[in-house]
């Protein structure tokens, strides 16, 4: 079990847009530098990517949650 | 009616200014903030703050019922919008009036004709203001596209009439080159939005960004020269002068006379900006836009004319005349302004939303530094990345990037990664001090790794 932290403080977005479903559910493979979600720092959008292999245990972070650096976002199993 | 109670409804550097503008003006201020921003500079000098909601901007700072109830609850006569944020919504605007209170800026119907592109342009064009030639609207016969690129000469543009975002556009540089792209460029279109309009716009070449800074009460307007704001990142302006460099008298009085017509036509209110394109080989000027609001570079503009551009705006908003006249506006030396953004400018602008260490701020003659920082000042990562803006101004324009220079090496802000560097360089740009610069010139020249070769040089 792994968890994937945001990389910089900002909100957090699950979904590549509004209209899409969240990059990933629980259950599908995630390979090693996948994006998992966004990270919305200073009008910036950051790609969070996983940094492990394994499964996707779900979301910990609500969509558009204020976040810190270091802040878990997903778990890996 | 003058106003007594005055509440702002924006943040960071620029709620500063307008509480200090306020402040000079013996108005009690409110200052609006949301939970991140509790501790921001503005919410410590402001007679009064109010949280207007959570951290993300549409939840506070663009909502616009929070904004309008907060204003009302603490007996507020005014909003000032500053700039972004609602300070361009006509429908913020109406609920400031709806609600009994003054929009300080333009009447929502002003900004509503001026915040649409087309109309924006028909407005001009009736005031005299010249506009970049094209086909005024959509074009379905490729005869008339053809008689028309004669008339306003090549090379021109082809855009989808339905489109947005660049979709579409094809540059034809012969007559030859459009009868092949103007078909392709229709059937793009069409299968793109559905509408296989087309319209045509004369393409300038490595145009430069020259703007007018107006003011009006509603009657009369004059304008406070100009502002070259050509260095420009992602359409985002980096580094602005006043008044523009190497600009013949006659255009600047064209340039400015058009900007005052314009305002005076729509009857403005408020502070004002005149948006021109200009191609400096065929010394002409043509319109892009009208923002309706004070902008992040007025500064350079009351260096040179020593006039409070944020007290004026309020003032004329409580209903006083314009207390100028064109007469008393005078162009005194040259004013440079730098951006100085929270991130790093060597690693693709990334954006570093530290807290502020040491702070060392050359604030003296004719330098000036607008920012919203103290020590220990945590920057929010929620909005954007302008921490505040360095303005010098000289004599001249030699001297005042010579005094940019040395504030540059001065200034300290200490615990964050900025945009300084950037600066630095462009200070010593062969390029920037000649004037050879134009809306195009920038991201070549980063992309070319000027910047890293600067800041390796020197270290």
């Amino acid at each position: 079990m792994a968890d994937i932290q945001s990389p910089v403080p900002g909100t957090f977005y699950q979904k590549p847009s509004p209209e899409d479903a969240p990059f990933k559910a629980d259950g599908d493979a995630v390979k090693t530098g996948d994006t998992i979600g966004l990270v919305e720092v200073m009008k910036s959008f950051i790609e969070v990517q996983a940094e492990a292999d394994g499964t996707f245990g779900g979301y910990t972070a609500e969509n558009e949650a204020a976040v810190s650096a270091g802040d878990v976002l997903a778990t890996l199993k | 009616m003058s106003i007594q109670r005055l509440f702002i409804a924006n943040r960071g550097e620029i709620a500063v200014r307008i509480v200090r503008a306020a402040k000079s003006l013996g108005i009690h201020t409110i200052q609006a903030h949301s939970e991140a921003d509790a501790d921001m500079l503005a919410v410590r000098m402001a007679d009064e703050a109010v949280c207007i909601g959570p951290a993300q901007a549409a939840k506070s700072y663009l909502d616009m019922d929070a904004v309008v109830k907060a204003a009302k609850e603490t007996g507020a006569d005014a909003v000032h919008p500053g700039y972004g944020f609602l300070a361009e919504s006509p429908a913020f605007a109406r609920a400031i009036e709806d609600a009994g209170m003054i929009f300080v800026g333009p009447s929502a119907d002003t900004i509503q004709s001026m915040g649409d592109k087309v109309s924006a342009r028909q407005v001009a064009d009736t005031a005299g203001v010249p506009v970049v030639p094209g086909s005024d609207g959509r074009v379905d016969d490729m005869d008339e596209a053809a008689s028309i690129a004669d008339r306003i000469g090549y090379p021109v543009m082809i855009k989808a009439s339905a489109g947005g975002g660049g979709r579409g556009i094809r540059i034809a540089e012969t007559a030859d080159d459009l009868a092949k792209l103007a078909p392709q460029a229709r059937q793009e279109a069409q299968a793109a939005f559905g509408d296989g309009g087309i319209y045509i716009e004369k393409v300038i070449r490595e145009p430069r960004h020259i703007e007018v800074q107006i003011m009006g009460d509603g009657k009369r307007a004059v304008h406070c020269f100009e502002r070259e704001c050509s260095l420009q990142r992602r359409r985002q302006k980096v580094w602005e002068e006043a008044p523009a460099f190497g600009l013949p008298e006659a255009t600047r009085d064209a340039m400015c006379n058009a900007a005052v017509d314009l305002a005076e036509a729509v009857e403005y209110r408020g502070a004002g900006t005149v948006e021109y394109l200009y191609d400096a080989k065929a010394d002409k000027f043509y319109f892009i836009e009208m923002n309706t609001r004070i902008q992040v570079e007025h500064p350079v503009t009351e260096m040179i004319t020593g006039l409070d551009l944020v007290a004026l705006m309020i003032r004329v908003a409580g209903g006083e005349a314009l207390p100028v006249t064109q007469d008393d506006i005078k162009l005194n030396g040259h004013a440079i302004e730098v951006r100085l953004n929270a991130e790093d400018p060597l690693k693709k602008f990334m954006p570093f939303p530290g807290v502020v260490g040491k702070l060392d701020l050359p604030e003296s003659d004719g330098i000036r530094v607008d920012h919203f920082l103290y020590e220990g000042y945590q920057i929010p990562p929620f909005y954007d990345s302008l921490i505040g803006k360095l303005i010098v101004h000289a004599d001249t324009r030699e001297a005042a990037i010579d005094k940019m220079k040395g504030a540059l090496d001065t200034i300290e802000i200490g615990g964050l990664k900025t945009t300084i560097p950037l600066h630095k360089a462009l200070a010593q740009s062969a390029d920037v001090r000649a004037g050879r610069i134009h809306t195009q010139w920038l991201e070549p020249w980063l992309d070319a790794g000027n910047l890293e070769g600067h800041t390796g040089g020197a270290s």
